[in-house]
């Protein structure tokens, strides 16, 4: 067993689990991340976009630019197995 | 490829089952638990177990590489088409709330997000099973 690997994983993981003691509780309402723009899309998603599902408010409209370069990725992803797999360039 | 009559026979009578769940899955997502990428792949799966039962020649009858690639193309046209679609309103590049303003026609955003849930749906599903089929098949030939 390598030592210095051993020892870096370690010292990696008492760091880190030193940083867990600084972050949020969990479901905790004074939390950064609860506290700006997500409090903002709980009380306007409804009427900005009209659609009670706040996550697809975001995902579609808020995030639409984003959404799209998603869309984007995965026909680049099924383009690119189709030209490196397929023989005799039939798309 | 001839499997198992019991495989054969499930598979007939579920695949209609889970694609009207997808289809479900992707028209429900502006209401609840769902959308585009979920149903899509839910939808995918369906033709992956359609593979399984019936091999890949079976499936290809129907759902050839060619309309893959077209479907593909198409849920990323009917994105970014509708994008377009606000830049004709008078608003910006997807900012549905400029189609509804112009037309004056309500809940018309939660319809724009919809058929954008639906373009991300028939994208996935293309993808997913033009993926499948480019992996399982022999480099082009049928097995």
């Amino acid at each position: 067993m390598n030592v210095k690997a051993l020892l870096a994983v370690l010292f990696i993981g008492v760091v880190l689990f030193w940083a867990v003691e600084d972050m949020p509780a969990f479901g905790d309402p004074e939390a950064p991340a609860t506290c700006y723009t997500g409090k903002l899309y709980i009380d306007l998603a409804l009427q900005d976009v009209g659609v009670e599902n706040i996550v697809t408010a975001i995902l579609a409209s808020y995030r639409g630019f984003d959404t799209l370069g998603e869309t984007v990725v995965i026909f680049t992803a099924g383009i690119s197995v189709a030209l490196l797999l397929r023989r005799g360039g039939r798309l | 490829m001839k499997e198992n009559v019991v495989i054969r026979t499930v598979s007939r009578i579920s695949v209609p089952f889970i694609q009207v769940f997808a289809l479900y899955v992707i028209v429900h997502g502006a209401v609840g638990a769902g959308g585009g990428f979920q149903g899509g792949v839910v939808f995918a799966a369906s033709f992956i177990l359609m593979f399984i039962a019936f091999g890949l020649s079976g499936v290809e009858k129907r759902l050839g590489k060619k309309w893959l690639m077209i479907y593909s193309v198409i849920g990323v046209a009917i994105y970014a088409g509708i994008g377009f679609l606000c830049l004709a309103a008078g608003g910006n590049y997807l900012e549905y709330g400029a189609v509804e303003s112009a037309l004056g026609v309500a809940h018309l955003h939660g319809y724009q997000i919809d058929a954008v849930e639906m373009g991300i749906g028939i994208t996935v599903m293309a993808v997913m099973v033009s993926i499948i089929s480019d992996m399982s098949d022999r480099g082009g030939e049928s097995p």
